[in-house]
């Protein structure tokens, strides 16, 4: 693991591979969001393959580092990084959003990995942030990492948390971002603009990163940075694009929340590299 | 003829109570602590204490995060705001999730009083008993609310305690068995059965006197536990009493009411009425004139019951 993120070039891989596994289970289910999802792929290797403790073979494990996907609708990026991981087989990656499936639409607490069922967007962070104040009531020592998207910090309950963390000095708190800047009907900043975005967690007491959330030499030293912070929980903001590795999806609303067809899948794998 | 008390009060007793007993209590304000009683814990366990500041979606989610860290988070706050404004969280992050949260939403009901129809809940059964996973709870009295406090920290799962803000009458004893989904009998008799709770069961003991003086034997019971609502009760007196009246301090639709039909509609149909805020908001006044106004007296119990042993037959 260590020497794997010492190697920029196998996580690049690795991420390349993801966004085949991501695209192909919703081709398969016939629906999902692939958008969002791809976006996510370098946080979440960042995440599972480098920084956080926890171990795959005992989910529960109570030192582990925590995560909640906060933006729960990218199941297929949590999902095919847990698999790859080892928390699950990967056979199970095709019953994604089938009846019967542990593979829920949104992310879900059944699969094994997972603290917390999302979906409704906006919730997560609160959740994140009673998981560090609990950890810092048992004087437990491991972090919780919580992953937002841009759309869904337009939810109020967002801000509600963000003043919560500093306030209580939440320290072993980590949120990010995936600043794809680009929600379901459109983008962002035409829709609800949310710049300057550094200066308002920083004004609402979080120690602000931003890095370009596809650069893992970026990401990871943001999540060491986060480890250094104390006193203040810390806000990566990682500038994405949504639908990254697809030409014909990158930066498009159209496919927030859109199945790739079996042709589409086939253009898409090729430009990733894959071909058939 | 009853010693007075608010449950509110006796939460904010039980709550120290449960405190010392069971280290894993945290309690969680939404800056209400004071007038829920919740701040008897506050003083008593400072390290266990959290004041979210008037944040209700948050007061929640983060309770669901303790709870993940195996601690049983109190949320405390004023019925409508915990329920209304944070009703999202309680539906994903609480009920879908199943965590072992406990609400407890003071100052429900029309009892609220002069601060007005915005503070006065009165459809959190309503909304609260149609979610998968939830336990939904309304003591009768003071006794019972300590006995409740208790009772449902010891069990895992989503649970909602409706507490008021008024002193309501004592009119259980500290002997009196109490057991969630089990409704008690109050009073017995023949000829119909009232089904109450909360305040409303006391209402419905003086009306049962009422009644009783014109020959009429009443049967009494205290629903206190919405939901799992106890069906064998409802069944048992449909068929011995033929007749039914609820009363709650609560919307004529969805509430205790309505659970209640429901059971009589797959069961055993018999004439129900219910004695309930009739589909309007409420209002600003002393509790007693707010009762009385808004019909929510043992005398409209009373109306209701003539009203069912007329269609009885």
């Amino acid at each position: 693991m260590e020497k794997e993120c010492a190697d920029l070039d196998a996580l690049k891989e690795r991420a390349r591979q993801f966004r085949k596994e991501i695209l192909e289970m919703i081709a398969e289910a016939g629906s999902g969001h692939p958008g969002g999802s791809l976006s996510a792929v370098e946080i979440l290797i960042s995440l599972y393959f480098c920084k956080m403790r926890h171990r795959p073979d005992d989910p529960t494990w109570s030192l582990r580092d925590r995560f909640i996907m906060s933006k729960g609708h990218a199941s297929p990026a949590l999902y095919v990084t847990l698999a790859n991981r080892g928390y699950f087989p990967k056979e199970e990656l095709k019953t994604f959003r089938k009846l019967g499936s542990r593979l829920q639409g949104h992310v879900h607490v059944g699969v094994p990995g997972v603290e917390l069922s999302t979906g409704s967007l906006g919730q997560g962070l609160s959740v994140a942030n009673g998981i560090a104040l609990g950890a810092k009531m048992r004087k437990a020592g491991f972090k919780v990492y919580c992953l937002l998207g841009d759309g869904e910090i337009q939810e109020g309950q967002v801000w509600e948390a963000a003043m919560t963390a500093p306030h209580h000095r939440l320290d072993n708190i980590c949120a990010i971002l995936d600043y794809n800047k680009v929600q379901e009907n459109g983008p962002v900043a035409a829709i609800k603009g949310e710049e300057p975005l550094g200066d308002k967690w920083r004004s609402f007491g979080w120690h602000v990163v931003e890095v370009d959330g596809h650069n893992f030499e970026e990401l990871l030293r943001a999540l060491d940075e986060f480890s250094k912070v104390e006193g203040k929980p810390t806000f990566i903001i990682a500038h994405t694009v949504k639908g990254k590795g697809v030409s014909f999806m990158e930066g498009q609303a159209a496919w927030h929340g859109k199945a790739p067809s079996r042709e589409q899948l086939r253009q898409a794998l090729e430009e990733l590299g894959f071909k058939e | 003829m009853w010693e007075m008390k608010a449950t509110r009060d006796a939460f904010g007793e039980a709550l120290v109570e449960l405190g010392k007993e069971n280290r894993k209590v945290v309690v969680v304000s939404g800056d209400l602590e004071d007038a829920t009683r919740a701040e008897h814990f506050k003083k008593k366990f400072p390290d266990r204490f959290f004041n979210l500041g008037i944040s209700e979606q948050d007061l929640l989610g983060t309770c669901v995060g303790l709870s993940l860290e195996g601690f049983i988070p109190f949320a405390t706050s004023f019925a409508v705001f915990l329920t209304n404004r944070a009703y999202g969280i309680l539906r994903i992050s609480v009920c879908y999730n199943k965590r072992n949260v406990k609400l407890i939403g003071s100052h429900a009901g029309l009892t609220v009083g002069e601060d007005g129809a915005t503070a006065q809940c009165l459809e959190d059964f309503a909304i609260t008993r149609v979610l998968p996973n939830i336990v939904v709870i309304c003591p009768v009295d003071a006794i019972e609310t300590k006995k409740a406090t208790r009772r449902i920290a010891e069990i895992c799962g989503p649970v909602y305690m409706r507490l008021g803000r008024a002193p309501y009458p004592v009119i259980t004893k500290e002997s009196d068995p109490f057991e969630i989904g089990k409704a008690s009998v109050m009073r017995e008799g023949g000829d119909l059965t009232i089904i109450g709770c909360g305040l409303m069961v006391s209402e419905s003991l003086k009306a049962a006197e009422t009644l009783a003086r014109e020959k009429v034997e009443a049967k009494v019971v205290n629903m206190h536990t919405i939901k799992p609502i106890d069906e064998k009760m409802i069944i048992r007196s449909a068929k011995e009493t033929g007749a039914i009246v609820t009363a709650e301090e609560h919307q004529i639709n969805g509430g205790l009411g309505g659970a209640v039909a429901e059971v009589l509609v797959r069961n055993c149909p018999v004439p129900q009425r219910m004695v309930a805020v009739h589909d309007t908001f409420g209002e600003s006044g002393d509790p007693e004139g707010l009762l009385r106004k808004y019909h929510l007296k043992d005398v409209d119990i009373v109306e209701a019951a003539r009203d069912v042993l007329r269609r009885k037959s």
